[in-house]
């Protein structure tokens, strides 16, 4: 939670360059669906899904300090609110009248904005006391608390099923009927376009400044004339209502919502997604739902241990890159700007190297305990190899991964010691 | 009722003990880290499993004690060469590396164990009655368990409170600087301190793994609960954390068995209402597994510091 990158000036290049993220995004938007073949039109709806999300986490945790075990709540409710708006539009425009006859489907994220703002600002004011651990604790109660409430009313959620809905209904706006997850592309493509840019902005309002300000130093700002705790329940709430939003596009895409959707499994997503994209850096979030997404979906098509190496990668990042994935891109470019890549890029290459055998002696020891006690295993058979749990050369060969990996990190260290 | 009240009493006190065993661990490596182990129920989870893994070969008696010390041996390495790392980033980043370590951990458990329950089960001659009250037995192992708790509640007061080290960390709690500048290794007391934290939950799921089920979800069901109890209790007060244990074992103990609905309850004081409609048809039984959260909630916003605690978390 090093602020200082997240905050660099930009407004003192000229010209086009501050423009260029925002360029650059928008044309990778336009060719996505083109080359996306690899990986499948709905992964990567799920990514937009999953970005939002994210990067709404991050408002609290990355840029006010406050670390929430419940944001799935806000999420949660957010999709609840869009499903049943969709099933109001679904019956008004059957019936032909009423005002959510009117109300495209292309607008339902706002009902889940609305929705998650709202259910912030219900709850937030007694949280927003106190930062720290008093405040993950209570999120994690109010968490708990909806998590398990929601079995209670099986009217509103929908009881284990959750609720249903159907997305082609009201009026068609852009000539957008949400049949084919193509169609949604276009309808994520916007609204994640449109999220982002107003949690980037967020972060540019003076109310964004204090939010960093709060989480740096609450009783200086508490000094100077602005009590901490209303810092807080505003960002608690612009974060809960893009929580929200995030929820209505997911409502969107799976036109299913289950209780699910505000446990503590899916405030963990976020987090996870958030602290392995990096804290620090205003997308770093972004990088963390790309790369958690894809390795979750890519991944359980060919290991049933997917979650497992999720959670490493989080341990790895929170113990060997408090930065994240993003403060390693921001490391490469500040090198770059500096001229330095030259004489970097050898220590860099051994640490990878250093890394990817590591990994591999991970996940070649996961594969084979998952032989042993389940005896088949996806990955190796996807691979096409013979996996021998039984053959002491196999767990040789993990000790040997091993023994290479930690041999070049420590060859490495010194020198990347010696650069930074 | 007279039976449902005895029951539920012995019932909630043993579930309560639990509890204490599983946060005792949690409060002593708060009060003495400032960090939350949010992995806590996950070396509860472990010991559950170790003891079962073992009670295979070696029997459950040797199990039972081999277990707690596995778990102690994982948590010290845990301490050693993972949490002191992140120890210089800040409480987020330990609160976060305990996160993604329950994460692993659970999934570790999947990885060698399945995710479907195993048979985790006491000697045969343990399932017989201790007592009959009312028509209902009591096992003997329920009596053992209380018994075991109870025993390792007197050791962890003795060792506190009147050995030399106890002492140590005693003090350590409250001035970490001063016991280093005494001379004392306070990186290794925090270690042996996590350890043994690590040990009494460990201890918790060895004899708990047999009454609540041992599977896979059994620490994300548990974890959730523990940090009620220390928050509740007072963050660092053990003897908070003890009522707390009990008022929270005893409360959802109660309301399961007391299955009332609301309707029901209203109609007792002369409001009639439709029994089954949505609300008052609620019960308190489906109650039962909000109260601790309902508890935490309103403790944080009306009194921060718990029921014992001295400083506000």
């Amino acid at each position: 939670m090093n602020a200082s990158t997240s905050t660099a000036t930009t407004s003192a290049r000229a010209g086009w360059r501050p423009f260029a993220p925002w360029l650059i995004s928008i044309a990778a938007l336009l060719t996505l669906p083109a080359v996306s073949a690899g990986i499948g039109i709905s992964v990567i709806n799920v990514i937009a899904i999953h970005i939002v999300f994210a990067l709404s986490y991050n408002m609290l945790l990355g840029q006010g300090g406050m670390l929430s075990f419940g944001h799935a709540v806000f999420f949660g409710l957010g999709s609840y609110a869009a499903i049943h708006a969709m099933n109001a539009i679904g019956e008004a425009s059957y019936a032909g009248e009423g005002f959510w006859a009117h109300f495209p489907v292309f607008l339902l994220p706002l009902v889940g904005l609305v929705a998650g703002a709202l259910m912030a600002l219900l709850v937030g004011w007694p949280f927003c006391r106190r930062a720290g651990t008093a405040f993950a604790m209570i999120t994690l109660g109010l968490g708990e608390l909806v998590a398990t409430g929601t079995h209670m009313f099986p009217s509103v959620f929908g009881g284990e099923t959750g609720v249903f809905s159907n997305r082609m209904v009201g009026p068609v706006w852009f000539g957008l009927e949400l049949a084919q997850p193509a169609d949604v592309y276009w309808f994520m493509a916007f609204w994640l376009f449109a999220a982002v840019l107003a949690m980037w902005a967020f972060t540019r309002t003076p109310l964004g400044r204090m939010s960093n300000a709060v989480r740096d130093n609450p009783d200086r700002l508490q000094f100077i004339g602005y009590p901490p705790r209303n810092v807080r329940f505003l960002v608690f709430i612009a974060s809960g209502g893009f929580a929200g939003l995030a929820g209505g596009m997911a409502a969107v895409n799976y036109e299913i919502v289950t209780p699910e959707s505000l446990s503590l499994l899916s405030s963990g997503l976020a987090l996870l997604m958030a602290a392995v994209g990096g804290l620090g850096i205003f997308y770093g979030p972004i990088v963390g739902a790309i790369a958690v997404t894809l390795m979750n979906s890519l991944l359980s098509d060919f290991t049933d241990a997917s979650v497992l190496y999720v959670g490493l990668v989080f341990l790895a990042v929170v113990m060997f890159a408090p930065s994240g994935l993003a403060g390693g891109i921001e490391q490469v470019r500040q090198a770059w700007h500096r001229n330095e890549l030259a004489a970097r890029w050898p220590v860099w290459l051994g640490g990878s190297l250093a890394v990817t055998a590591l990994a591999l002696a991970t996940i070649l020891g996961v594969e084979l305990v998952y032989l042993l006690s389940h005896g088949k295993d996806k990955l190796a058979q996807a691979l096409g190899l013979e996996l021998d749990a039984s053959s002491p050369l196999s767990w040789a060969a993990v000790v040997a991964l091993v023994a290479i990996g930690y041999g070049l990190w420590r060859a490495t260290g010194k020198y990347r010691e010696a650069n930074s | 009722m007279l039976e449902t009240m005895v029951f539920s009493t012995l019932n909630g006190i043993l579930y309560g003990l639990l509890l204490f065993m599983l946060s005792s661990g949690l409060t002593l490596i708060f009060s003495m880290m400032g960090v939350l182990n949010f992995a806590h129920a996950s070396f509860y989870m472990l010991g559950a499993y170790f003891a079962y893994a073992l009670g295979l070969h070696i029997g459950f008696w040797p199990a039972l004690f081999l277990a707690p010390c596995l778990v102690a041996v994982i948590g010290a390495l845990v301490e050693r060469y993972g949490l002191r790392r992140v120890h210089a980033s800040g409480h987020v980043a330990e609160l976060l590396f305990t996160f993604g370590l329950a994460y692993v951990i659970d999934e570790l458990v999947h990885l060698f164990w399945g995710s479907i329950p195993v048979s985790y089960v006491p000697p045969d001659y343990m399932q017989n009655p201790l007592f009959t009250l009312f028509g209902t037995d009591y096992s003997i192992y329920r009596g053992v368990t209380m018994m075991i708790a109870v025993f390792m509640f007197a050791a962890l007061w003795f060792l506190l409170k009147k050995t030399r080290v106890g002492l140590m960390i005693r003090a350590a709690l409250t001035h970490g600087d001063m016991v280093g500048h005494l001379g004392h290794n306070v990186p290794r007391l925090f270690m042996g301190v996590f350890g043994f934290g690590c040990a009494l939950a460990g201890l918790a799921g060895v004899i708990g793994g047999p009454l609540l089920n041992t599977e896979p979800g059994m620490a994300q069901t548990l974890g959730p609960i523990v940090f009620v109890v220390v928050v509740v209790g007072g963050m660092g007060s053990l003897i908070g954390a003890f009522y707390a244990s009990l008022l929270i074992g005893l409360l959802q103990t109660f309301f399961v068995a007391f299955d009332a609905s609301i309707a029901d309850m209203l109609g007792a004081i002369g409001i009639s209402v439709d029994p089954y409609g949505e609300i008052t048809g609620i019960t308190l039984a489906s109650l039962a597994p909000m109260t601790p959260f309902i508890l935490l909630v309103l403790i944080l916003i009306f009194r921060p510091r718990g029921l014992m605690g001295e400083l506000e978390p």
